[in-house]
């Protein structure tokens, strides 16, 4: 894979990035429909799996979106303490700390992947983050494991 | 073993909403090629009863085991097309939905060309996950047919008195001395001036006196736990900590009135600027007298600004309670963005009672917008036979109030039809100020996990289609907690909640979510770690293995996540069946 001393030369002309998102079904998957229901407007990139909590999603899960090419991967779930279930923020906000720290060991910018809460009523920073997200990975360029039939 | 997937795939234009940006045929053309897509179809509304029909009619005729619907939000139709197939003869949780309507074509509307390859890509992950669905049975709980109501308003107390009538248990919280709500300290209300006392008062001895209601003052929510059906809460009284267990919550705890900051149009300074809320307990006193003139100023910290997402985005990682504190703070100064509804009404109800009393007296009101909807417009004629003036002003020029020699005030103020300035030497001013939401709802909505809006209420379930149910089962708001009402709006609301609410107690069981988790005890090491990280207590470790109680389980997952042996998965979100939609993102075979 990449030297490290390669990241953020890889930019490409016209690259469209791929994102993955996996969004609790009570905070974030609502923010995100909030967005839509209020035109918030943001870059098709990204595909969200619906997952009913943050603490559902195994390392495995955000793993092999990346070994299958995904240029980012989004978690994005409630906010400390409002969580539907009590603490599966809580526990996927650690979990996190291990996946930042896999990624990185692979030799893959951890930027790529990121924790985000946004609550059921923040539709306009959904449609920010995914904006900022967006950039932010067309500037590392696409995943050195991308497969050439993968395109966003 | 699962039969062999046959999927029918449904793509609904919702009007123009899909139609108008995504090329729904090409859609339906593509999804008909995705292997084990037996039958595709698209249609102009999927909900409407035609759109029904036709699912149930490919199910029949195309011997259809699978259903993806390419719509809306599954958050509001899953429920709907779940009951559909089951109509059909499959099980419901044979159905996955694809959400091509609130995150894609209303989000790329400018992009249609992108937007139309986003909807392939989540059909053909919806369709991936479809084939590897299995069916499930919903577990039935039972429900306690008692329920908490927290807030003795008008709301709380016609909620607490609808159950109560129908022979549910309930008890009855109030966070102050005795019962009665914002209204209790109002004089008259409008449109018929009855005496608020008319209102509170029997609604008051009916709670108090009500043999399946226990009315507690001084009392507050201090934990809740457990479930729809199955809620125990500890309540907070004078007399230390009570337990109880209910199968239903209504959350009716009001709302504020907004004062201004000291000095905003001379209010704190100037003896005679009070609000309108202040007004009415002079006008209650008989303090008022007969002044020669009284000019009320609507919309005073209303409809000012507009809670900006960016203003909130400041604050990513805050939690609700510190972000409503920053919310109440900034508009604390700035004023609240929405039309609190009941100001314009509520202003006019005083020009009356002044105008009643004294004729003479010559009261102003001076607006932006006046808003009297429905019979409210006689209301307003009343007081202009009255000869009430109407004024209407230039609102982004906010009148000066100055004192005058004589000890009088002067309001200065810019006539919106001549452009002028007019001045009105005056003895009272009257702002009319909005409700507020209050602090205290965020440790509620916190402990109850009802998400709380950017304007500081508590949300709705859907803003147009269930605005008394929270997103948590068995939870529903009441009264001004979820937003700005009069007192036949929270009335009528109070009813609506309690109805929902005793749906549920009436039935004694509710069907929830199959989506549960399931141990392989042949992979399970008895190692405890499920029973540690769950909130529930649904996991228990016997024998060496663990067992997880499915009455008990949420369904969240983390212990399917966490499990280091993998003998946990979740049913409707398994491991394979989450890998298998990413993989026909990015890895699709063929």
């Amino acid at each position: 894979m990449g030297e490290k001393t390669e990241r953020g030369e890889k930019a490409e002309e016209g690259f469209e990035p791929l994102i993955v998102a996996f969004c609790c079904n009570w905070c974030s998957y609502a923010g995100a429909d909030l967005a839509g229901t209020s035109r918030f407007e943001y870059p098709p990139n990204i595909r969200v799996i619906r997952v009913m909590c943050t603490g559902r999603i195994d390392p495995t899960f955000v793993l092999e979106a990346l070994r299958m090419g995904a240029d980012g991967v989004l978690v994005a779930g409630c906010h400390p303490g409002d969580c539907h279930y009590q603490k599966g923020n809580f526990i996927m906000e650690k979990r996190f700390g291990y996946i930042k720290k896999a990624v990185d060991s692979i030799g893959m910018e951890p930027e790529r992947v990121r924790l985000e809460w946004v609550s059921a009523s923040e539709g306009g920073k959904f449609a920010a983050l995914v904006r900022e997200m967006t950039q932010q990975i067309k500037q590392l360029g696409p995943s050195p494991f991308r497969l050439p039939q993968s395109s966003a | 073993m699962i039969e062999e997937p046959r999927i029918g795939v449904f793509i609904c234009h919702c009007g123009v909403n899909i139609g108008g940006v995504i090329n729904v045929p090409e859609v339906t053309e593509y999804a008909s090629k995705l292997p084990r897509v037996t039958y595709a179809e698209h249609s102009l509304y999927t909900c409407s009863e035609a759109g029904l029909d036709a699912i149930r009619k490919a199910i029949a005729e195309c011997s259809l085991n699978r259903v993806v619907v390419a719509s809306c939000t599954p958050r509001t139709h899953e429920q709907l097309f779940r009951e559909t197939v089951k109509e059909a003869g499959l099980n419901p949780y044979l159905f996955e939905m694809a959400n091509i309507r609130d995150q894609c074509s209303w989000v790329h509307m400018h992009e249609p060309g992108k937007a139309t390859e986003k909807a392939k890509d989540l059909v053909r992950m919806a369709v991936a996950k479809a084939a590897l669905l299995e069916p499930q049975t919903e577990p039935e709980v039972e429900v306690k047919d008692a329920s908490l109501v927290i807030g003795a308003g008008v709301a709380g107390m016609t909620a607490a008195l609808s159950m109560a009538n129908q022979g549910f248990k309930v008890c009855l919280i109030e966070r102050e001395k005795g019962p009665g709500g914002i209204v209790r300290r109002l004089y008259k209300l409008y449109p018929t001036l009855a005496s608020s006392s008319e209102v509170v008062g029997p609604l008051v001895k009916a709670v108090k006196s009500h043999g399946n209601i226990e009315l507690m003052t001084s009392t507050t929510l201090k934990e809740a736990s457990g479930y729809v059906g199955n809620f125990n809460v500890i309540l907070a009284t004078p007399n230390g900590d009570k337990e109880a267990n209910v199968g239903t919550i209504i959350v009716a705890c009001g709302a504020l009135n907004y004062r201004p900051p000291q000095g905003l149009y001379q209010y704190k300074v100037l003896d005679k600027v009070v609000t309108q809320e202040e007004l009415d307990g002079i006008l209650r006193r008989d303090a008022l007298g007969k002044p020669e003139r009284i000019v009320m100023i609507q919309c005073v910290g209303a409809r000012k600004g507009e809670i900006r997402p960016s203003a909130l985005e400041a604050f990513p990682r805050s939690d609700t309670a510190e972000l409503l504190r920053k919310i109440l703070k900034a508009r604390k100064e700035e004023g609240w963005p929405y039309c609190s509804r009941i100001c314009c009404m509520n202003a006019i109800k005083n020009a009356i009672l002044i105008k009643e009393n004294s004729p003479k007296t010559d009261v102003v009101i001076l607006y932006g917008d006046l808003r009297v909807y429905k019979e409210y417009e006689d209301f307003y004629k009343r007081a202009r036979d009255l000869e009430v003036r109407f004024v209407r002003h230039i609102e982004e020029i906010p009148p000066e109030i100055t004192q005058t020699p004589e000890g009088k005030l002067d309001v200065a103020a810019y006539d919106a039809l001549s452009g002028l300035e007019v001045n009105f030497k005056t003895d009272w001013v009257a702002l009319s100020t909005p409700l507020r939401p209050r602090r205290g709802e965020v440790l509620l909505a916190r402990m109850l996990k009802v998400p709380i809006g950017t304007d500081g209420f508590l949300m709705e379930a859907h803003l147009k289609l269930r605005p008394v149910d929270t997103n948590v089962d068995g939870v529903f708001i009441a009264g001004t907690v979820s937003g700005p009402k009069d007192v036949s709006e929270s009335i009528i609301s109070g009813e609506a909640a309690a109805a929902r609410a005793s749906i549920l107690m009436g039935n004694k069981k509710v069907r929830t979510d199959a989506i549960t988790a399931l141990v392989d005890e042949d992979l399970c090491i008895g190692c405890g770690l499920c029973e540690e990280l769950c909130p529930y207590g649904a996991p228990k470790v016997e024998v060496g293995k663990s067992k997880i109680r499915e009455i008990l389980c949420r369904g969240c997952g983390s212990c399917a996540a966490e499990c280091p042996r993998r003998a946990i998965s979740m049913r409707h979100f398994g491991d394979h069946q989450i890998l298998e939609q990413v993989k026909a993102l990015l890895a699709p075979a063929g």
